[in-house]
């Protein structure tokens, strides 16, 4: 396959997850701040989204307060901002647009179509009240992409780079909520029990559709070190980094290469540290610090995809 | 000006032989249908998302080009001559292109003045010498055509350098089929549908010597090119990598393209870009579009390209008067398809006579294409007109004059129900080992009343174009 063909369908997957999970934390954040008794200080929830994205910075620079208003429309509908839900699913467009020829013609008109929508919707503003119809529109148009994808493509590489694109993506938003999430919201595991943990942790839970998993494989109270266990570790939760990496890594072995050795070596070793891995391991070591070191990894695989598949300079 | 031949109707208004079976099924298919059929069409064309881009005025615009319901017919025994003209004019213009580039045997036979073709802008001094497969330099040909006086075909242009519209041809058939599946079933219409596959083959059976398996590609100068849309259409129908420029790279004087898994040999380019912006190196410096190393690669012969460069030597307006003698020259034959009557305005007597008659002819610019920067007399104002005579003064040479043809008109939807438009029609001509040719092409309509300009440019629209078997 093109190189230039695999990055356009690796981003494109990526754009439609990141505007996916955007929208997930949007509004989870929004019922997460109607509980007023968990708020230490105005706003707490909406600043930790923002540093959860990484772009507080560039909110501060223009707006005046983290309001959720304000937040919403930073993360949803602001064309400045490189990684509102707007810009993301218009880099779905784009790219599949510029790959029309690879994928199914159902493909490129449900992205598409979404753009077209996604513009209308720009225009008319979020109805006031949280945006709670908005996030699961923008949830059910990612569902549909990955559904045609499934049900619509050849299973050869363009199929592999674009799932690619989807668990990396998502292994990226799983380990930055949880880690925001303990940070800002509950800074010592210690601190558990109470009201507060069901709603808060049930929120988080809910934020990546966890919340019934929790309940069927754990049958008990909600506590900080399970979620973090569900999160991490469990193989058959669609959404934790163990399930993104196991994708990511056969996906890779799938896809191979007569310059993929290095890429894969680095992909199967964090792969087998979370197969192997124990919470109580993790949580010794220090979950943010944990976190932090995966970002990081996996950051540095992205950068390795890069070099191995799309812009290799052997000429 | 007489009144134009009507492809549906003859003078007394009679409904001629080959369109007797769409006429019977439009007399007996209610208004409403056929309204709603023409909105079904429009939605699926926007969705599909078959557009193209406009320069000048509403550059950087999507629009779409419209689509006539109204088929252009025509009948078998004519399309026969049609082929066989097509067959033999693109075999001239092959032959004149390699003795162009090698002896030039038409000048010292004193056929075509030397001048004309060597110090004509479009001749390609990087060519001479240079070998291509199976001396074939103009591997897609989209000629265009058109019906004038009594019905007689004329060609008006050769367009052999990176002709489009073959999508429109190939969609326009899927949207009939989609709409009207009764049509197709009451008579025999000869298909098209495979012209992607006569491209593929004819591809592949030019690469260069020795290549077993070639590995074909398209180039695109990229997504906001006007034809955009159709370079990626071809490359899927073929089922080959659409490529552009930084897709490719040059190394020993090979072509490569980068994949996923590391660099694959490219055997074949069906190029949709223009020769100047094919490689910085040996044309234009500024070009980005284009693969540095490219033209080095293509004179060692371990590439081919289709066109070839330097294919605009042979569809120039000043050497189109010579085709009919280049088809004399190296085919011995008489011209089976005839040319409209030239003035070449670099000639003082031809351009005395066109500057006494501008009010009734057509001026084109020698180089000029897709319907910019032309003057049609009848329709034009005064000032246009004197604009016009300035510009002919200045530089004649850049210019020739055509009498204004009564195109043929065929009836098409417009505002106000069914009226005659004006119609040309562009078969696409492919050369490889042999010639191949679908049966019908392109019927390009220019919507508005009385004009001849039938550009999607310029407001034109398409129908889709049937060749009757029998």
């Amino acid at each position: 396959m093109l190189s230039s063909t695999a990055d356009h369908l690796y981003w494109m997957a990526r754009s439609m997850e990141r505007a996916e999970n955007t929208a997930r934390m949007l509004d989870v954040t929004y019922r997460m701040s109607l509980l007023k008794h968990a708020a230490a200080e105005p706003h707490h929830e909406w600043r930790a989204m923002l540093s959860i994205s990484g772009l507080h910075e560039d909110f501060e620079a223009r707006y005046p307060e983290p309001s959720a208003e304000n937040v919403v429309q930073f993360m949803a509908l602001d064309e400045k901002n490189p990684g509102s839900i707007y810009n993301s699913l218009f880099g779905a467009r784009e790219n599949a647009r510029a790959v029309r020829g690879s994928v199914t013609s159902e493909m490129w008109e449900a992205l598409n179509h979404t753009w077209l929508e996604m513009r209308r919707i720009h225009g008319e503003g979020i109805a006031e009240g949280g945006g709670s119809p908005f996030f699961e529109w923008v949830k059910e148009r990612s569902h549909l992409s990955r559904g045609i994808a499934h049900g619509t493509l050849l299973r050869d590489d363009t199929f592999r780079f674009l799932r690619l694109g989807t668990f990396f993506e998502r292994a990226d938003n799983t380990a930055r909520i949880l880690d925001v999430k303990y940070h800002i919201l509950l800074p010592s595991l210690s601190d558990i029990g109470g009201a507060a943990d069901y709603y808060q942790w049930g929120a988080l839970l809910r934020s990546v559709s966890a919340f019934e998993s929790y309940r069927k494989v754990y049958r008990d109270l909600i506590t900080p070190k399970r979620v973090a266990e569900l999160l991490i570790l469990r193989p058959d939760m669609p959404r934790s980094l163990t399930t993104c990496m196991n994708e990511v890594n056969r996906l890779l072995q799938e896809i191979n290469g007569p310059r993929a050795g290095e890429l894969l070596r680095r992909c199967g070793l964090l792969h087998g540290e979370l197969r192997f891995g124990s919470i109580d391991d993790i949580v010794a070591r220090g979950l943010h610090e944990y976190l932090s070191e995966f970002l990081e990894r996996i950051y540095d695989l992205g950068d390795l995809i890069n070099t191995t598949y799309f812009w290799s300079t052997d000429e | 000006m007489k009144p134009a031949y009507d492809e549906m109707l003859d003078a007394s208004g009679k409904v001629r032989p080959s369109y007797q079976g769409f006429a019977d099924w439009l007399a007996s298919t209610p208004a409403d249908v056929i309204a709603r059929k023409r909105e079904e069409a429009d939605i699926a064309f926007h969705r599909v998302g078959i557009t193209f881009a406009v320069y000048g005025e509403d550059a950087g615009q999507e629009r779409l080009i419209p689509f006539d319901i109204v088929p252009r017919i025509i009948p078998a025994q004519e399309w026969q001559l049609l082929a066989d003209g097509l067959r033999q004019r693109v075999k001239a213009l092959n032959a004149f292109l390699h003795d162009v580039y090698h002896g030039q045997e038409i000048i010292k036979a004193g056929r075509i003045p030397a001048a004309q073709i060597l110090l004509n802008s479009q001749f390609r001094e990087e060519m001479v010498g240079v070998d291509v497969p199976e001396r074939i330099y103009c591997h897609i040909a989209g000629v265009d055509l058109v019906r004038a006086g009594e019905g007689e075909y004329y060609v008006l242009e050769d367009n052999l350098r990176t002709p489009s519209g073959v999508s429109y041809m190939l969609e326009d058939r899927r949207m009939m089929m989609r709409l009207f599946p009764e049509l197709f079933a009451r008579q025999a219409i000869a298909a098209v549908e495979h012209y992607p596959d006569l491209l593929l083959n004819n591809l592949r059976s030019v690469a260069p010597a020795g290549v077993a398996n070639p590995n074909v590609v398209v180039l695109t100068p990229g997504q906001f090119n006007s034809a955009y849309f159709e370079h990626a259409f071809l490359a899927q129908q073929m089922g080959v990598e659409l490529v552009d420029g930084n897709d490719l790279f040059v190394r020993g004087d090979m072509v490569f393209m980068r994949t996923t898994q590391g660099p694959l040999r490219v055997d074949v380019i069906y190029r949709r870009i223009d020769d100047d912006f094919l490689d910085p190196r040996a044309f234009r410096k500024d070009s980005m579009l284009g693969v540095p190393g490219l033209f080095s690669a293509y004179r060692a012969g371990n590439v081919t390209l289709a066109n070839a460069v330097g294919t605009g030597i042979a569809d120039d307006k000043a050497i189109y008067v010579h085709v009919p003698e280049m088809i004399r020259f190296y085919c011995g034959e008489e011209p089976i398809l005839s040319n409209v009557p030239t003035w070449e305005l670099s000639k003082p007597k031809d351009r005395e006579h066109v500057l006494a008659h501008l009010a009734e002819l057509v001026v084109k610019e020698v180089h000029g294409s897709g319907g910019y920067g032309m003057l049609v007399g009848p329709t034009a104002s005064r000032a246009e007109i004197e604009l016009f005579r300035e510009k002919i003064v200045a530089a004649p040479q850049k210019y020739i004059a055509q009498p204004t043809l009564a195109l043929s008109t065929c009836p098409t939807y417009v505002e106000n129900g069914v009226a005659p438009r004006h119609v040309d029609l562009r078969p696409y001509v492919l050369s490889g080992k042999e010639i191949t040719l679908v049966p019908g092409g392109l019927t390009r309509v220019a919507l508005k009343e009385g004009s001849l300009v039938v550009n999607s440019s310029q407001g034109g629209g398409t129908k889709d174009t049937w060749v009757l078997e029998q």
